[in-house]
């Protein structure tokens, strides 16, 4: 399909490409973003839509290919060329200083002098009222360290309009939001829609792109391979478009077959790192051959929780028994060895060391397995097969052991976490947010994994702030609010909307609790 | 703002530090310049005497010994994210504890007598090391601070013994009475003389093979061991260490205590390999020296060795300089060495953005061309 002719696209980009020595990122990538519209731009992780994207905020510059923007041809070297030029760029991990306010963030994305009072109390009248103008509710004195993770988006949206940004592009933003909060940021990308703004919304979500876009652009390995009216497609079609194969939407899964109880957890009681209480006494059990989901919104205590049984965190109270052992006086290396395994929430700040190669990042918590050394020694050749293994049954892409793990797409990451945990063969397994990030192709095959560890008679724990995965997988499913487990549904009596009520803080009338 | 520019391999490690030391010494040559000599002329000179003759070679790399071992002490520390400003103080203690078995082992055979100095060195080092790891791994008190205090509280030490204790009865100045030639690092050109190499006599020691070996060592404990496999996991993301079941208190002990027992090897050469007695100030900065070899070597062990020998370059071929040439003074060669640790080791992200565009254009460039006619 060609652009209409009768408007200059906001966005043309021709023939970019991109290769990262080996890898070919983006391959003679071309398509055209109306202006006043909202793109979509889907893709399998590794396909090359965070690098198409910094291409065209200037973080990154092409080995080929043009890119227009509105009809002029533009060579960015540096994203403040990309601003000036209009256009604003919101990444997955904020650009802001945790411990400036709100107002003192914009002040720097300004560039202007914060020293005068004068000063200072004009921007606060600017920024207040760009904040009016868009629907945009933000604390201009809250320091940004403190806010929730859906307010400090609304920031660095704010921040892209306060430059003049006419094309606003957002990699993967609703990964970390609620669904409350990702519905409020499509009421505002909406928003900026009516007022001739151009939107690229870069997601794994299908369904956020069949909800909120006007067309959508399909990559896969580097190249687009179909560009599509939202109007004219479904779900099916882009999944498949997606993965090059038709993908289940919803894991297959015959009954589980519970028996012993291999996590046990009494009174559970736990703080964050400030001291707040964020568990407060919980009890529940994981047996042998069952997936435990717990659903919840996030920062619900979910985290604390998964952290505590991990041994990261020390509980304030309680017990926590694996297969019938009390563990919570040791440490993880020591669970680790009862058979317990877990994939963190958060895979950058815990379940990886970036700078790393793959393979050095595969033997992470099981470096001093037998099979990965002699004595003392690290065996190199087998930590190399053993990763080499892992990509090719992970389909972890590129399959290079040697490569940085900073250089893996999101995905691809934590296609290698899942893989190493899963491949420690443990007894129970602990999962934050196994998928988030993820894309649909992978996500079938992880859950088919998840299933396949339940069938082999191992007790999982899933902590997931979607409900479609909690839903798909477990067998039995808790819902956490404000540290406490407000119900249990088994899954044949879960809805949305049950679900949805406990998760808000409303007790289930009929008791299924214990 | 934007993240700092990514170079390819071979240009972090063999370009940059290359136009560094080239941008070093150009602002040398002005210096050399503006005191009216010429520069051409001293560069030919830094250069002979440092490596124009046997002796200037074997000094080159005597110099260089030092540099190894504190250099080694310095990346061992800094792959468990620690910054060791210690060395200095440590290399210190570890030449009082080869000293005194040197002094006490005067009726021992020399097998005997030198390993005995080797351990002393490397324990005596590492105990000096392990009181600032154990206020950290603990107490929480910072390693930077805990060890440039120890350098004083070590440099007082040591010259209370010297003045007190150790001093020669008789003698006015504070050294010790000479070694027994039984406890004595043998010459490298007595070595050679041995085996009929006619080489000039020069300091070099036992001890520059030892530093080497210890190069090797280092290497395979952080990159072939599962304890060095944790040391670094440690180092580059304390959170992930926890997550995988790996004491930070533990590693930040162990690799402090490497670390100062390999700066003990400092008291092996200048002691045991060169002075033969215990004397003040033996080390004499070699320890903060050591700091911008770890920064140029990027930490490994072929890049230290690399960059110390190019310090004891500059070490040696410099006070030949002030030598030869009147109007350039000990000062100014001071002067140059410091431009060089400047360069190299603090302000290399100066240069890494303009050299990485340049590359990025070099390149396209060269994409461009072949495209027309095949190279
Ligand atoms: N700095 C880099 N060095 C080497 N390879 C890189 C680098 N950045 C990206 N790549 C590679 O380029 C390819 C495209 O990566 P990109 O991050 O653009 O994917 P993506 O479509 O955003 O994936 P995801 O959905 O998982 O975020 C991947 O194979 C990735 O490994
Ligand atoms: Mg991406």
């Amino acid at each position: 399909m060609s652009v209409s002719p009768e408007r200059v696209p906001a966005l043309d980009l021709r023939g970019i490409d991109k290769r990262f020595g080996p890898v070919h990122a983006n391959r003679a990538v071309s398509f055209a973003v109306r202006a006043g519209t909202i793109h979509g731009l889907i893709g399998e992780n590794g396909a090359g839509k965070s690098t198409l994207m910094n291409i065209v905020y200037g973080l990154q510059s092409p080995d080929a290919g043009t890119l227009l923007v509105q009809g002029r041809e533009v060579h960015f070297r540096h994203p403040r060329e990309a601003i000036a030029a209009g256009i604003g760029m919101v990444h997955q991990h904020f650009m802001l200083v945790e411990n400036f306010t709100a107002l003192e963030n914009l002040l720097l994305a300004d560039g202007a002098a914060a020293g005068s009072a004068a000063g200072r109390a004009a921007a606060r009248e600017k920024w207040d009222r760009l904040a009016l103008d868009h629907g945009l509710d933000v604390p201009l004195d809250a320091v940004v360290g403190e806010l929730p993770v859906g307010v400090q988006q609304r920031l660095e949206i704010l921040k892209a309009l306060g430059r003049k940004a006419e094309i606003l592009v957002l990699d993967e933003p609703t990964a970390v939001l609620t669904p409350a909060e990702a519905t409020q940021l499509f009421q505002l990308l909406g928003r900026l829609r009516a007022q001739g703004k151009t939107v690229i919304l870069v997601t794994h979500k299908l369904r956020e792109i069949m909800a909120v876009t006007d067309r959508v652009t399909v990559m896969r390995q580097g190249a687009v391979v179909a560009e599509l009216d939202t109007a004219a497609t479904s779900l099916r079609e882009l999944a498949e478009k997606m993965v090059g194969r038709s993908v289940l939407l919803q894991v297959e899964k015959g009954p589980g077959f519970p028996r012993e109880v291999l996590l046990e957890v009494e009174q559970l009681a736990a703080s964050d790192d400030r001291g707040v209480p964020r568990v407060k006494g919980i009890s529940f059990q994981v047996r042998a051959g069952e997936i435990v989901g717990i659903a919840g919104v996030a920062g619900n205590g979910q985290s604390e929780l998964l952290e505590t049984l991990a041994g990261i965190r020390t509980p304030t109270g309680g017990a926590i028994r694996l297969a019938g052992r009390d563990v919570a006086g040791d440490d993880p290396a020591q669970r680790r060895r009862l058979g317990l395994a877990h994939v963190p929430e958060d895979r950058l700040k815990l379940g990886v060391v970036a700078a790393f190669a793959a393979e050095d990042n595969l033997i992470l918590g099981q470096q001093e397995r037998p099979e990965f050394g002699r004595g003392v020694l690290l065996d190199r050749r087998a930590i190399a097969a053993g990763c080499r293994q892992a990509m090719a049954e992970y389909d972890v892409r590129p399959g290079d052991p040697r490569l940085r793990l900073g250089a893996f797409s999101g995905g691809n990451q934590q296609k290698l976490v899942m893989a190493r945990e899963i491949g420690a063969g443990p007894q129970v397994l602990l999962v934050g947010q196994p998928t988030r990030g993820v894309d649909i192709g992978a996500i079938e095959f992880i859950h088919r994994r998840l299933v396949a560890l339940r069938d082999a008679g191992k007790a999982v724990l899933l902590v997931s702030v979607e409900l479609d995965e909690i839903l798909g997988l477990a067998d039995r499913i808790l819902v956490m609010n404000g540290g406490e487990i407000m119900g249990e549904l088994p899954r044949a009596e879960a809805t949305e909307e049950k679900l949805g009520l406990l998760m808000a803080g409303v007790r289930a009338e009929a008791g299924h609790e214990d | 703002m934007s993240a700092p520019a990514k170079l390819p391999r071979w240009a972090d490690l063999v370009l940059l530090p290359a136009v560094s030391l080239a941008a070093a010494l150009l602002l040398s040559a002005g210096l050399v310049a503006v005191m009216g000599e010429s520069p051409v002329t001293a560069l030919r000179l830094l250069f002979a005497g440092a490596f124009g003759t046997g002796d200037a070679i074997g000094y080159t790399l005597y110099y260089a010994t030092n540099f190894i071992f504190t250099g080694l002490a310095v990346a061992v520390a800094y792959h468990a994210g620690l910054f060791n400003i210690g060395a200095e103080g440590q290399a210190y203690i570890g030449g009082l504890g080869v000293g005194l078995v040197c002094l006490a082992g005067g009726s021992w055979p020399a097998w005997v007598v030198l390993p005995l100095a080797v351990a002393a060195g490397a324990g005596f080092g590492a105990a000096w090391a392990f009181i600032p790891a154990w206020l950290q791994a603990r107490r929480g008190s910072h390693v930077v601070i805990t060890t440039i205090m120890f350098n004083f509280i070590a440099a007082a030490l040591m010259t209370y013994l010297l003045v007190n204790v150790l001093i020669k009865p008789g003698q006015q100045s504070p050294e010790s009475r000479e070694f027994g030639a039984n406890a004595v690092l043998p010459a490298v050109h007595g070595l050679l003389a041995k085996l009929g190499f006619e080489v000039a006599a020069s300091p070099l020691n036992l001890a520059f093979g030892i530093a080497l070996a210890a190069g090797g060592l280092v290497w395979v404990l952080l990159w072939r061991t599962r304890w060095g496999y944790r040391l670094r996991v440690a180092g580059a993301n304390p959170a992930a260490a926890v997550y995988a079941g790996i004491n930070p208190g533990r590693i930040t002990i162990g690799a402090m205590l490497l670390s100062g027992a390999l700066a003990g090897g400092l008291g092996l050469n200048e002691l045991a390999g060169s002075q033969h007695r215990i004397l003040l100030d033996f080390p004499g900065g070699a320890g903060f020296v050591g700091i911008a070899v770890a920064l140029m070597g990027r930490n490994h062990p072929v890049g230290i060795c690399a960059a110390a020998v190019l310090f004891g370059a500059l070490y040696q071929g410099g006070s030949q300089l002030s030598f030869d040439l009147p109007r350039i003074n000990r000062d100014l060669v001071v002067v140059i060495q410091g431009l060089v640790i400047l360069f190299c080791g603090a302000m290399e992200n100066v240069w890494r953005g303009p050299l990485a565009a340049l590359l990025a254009r070099l390149r396209v460039e060269s994409r461009e061309s072949r495209g027309e006619s095949q190279k």
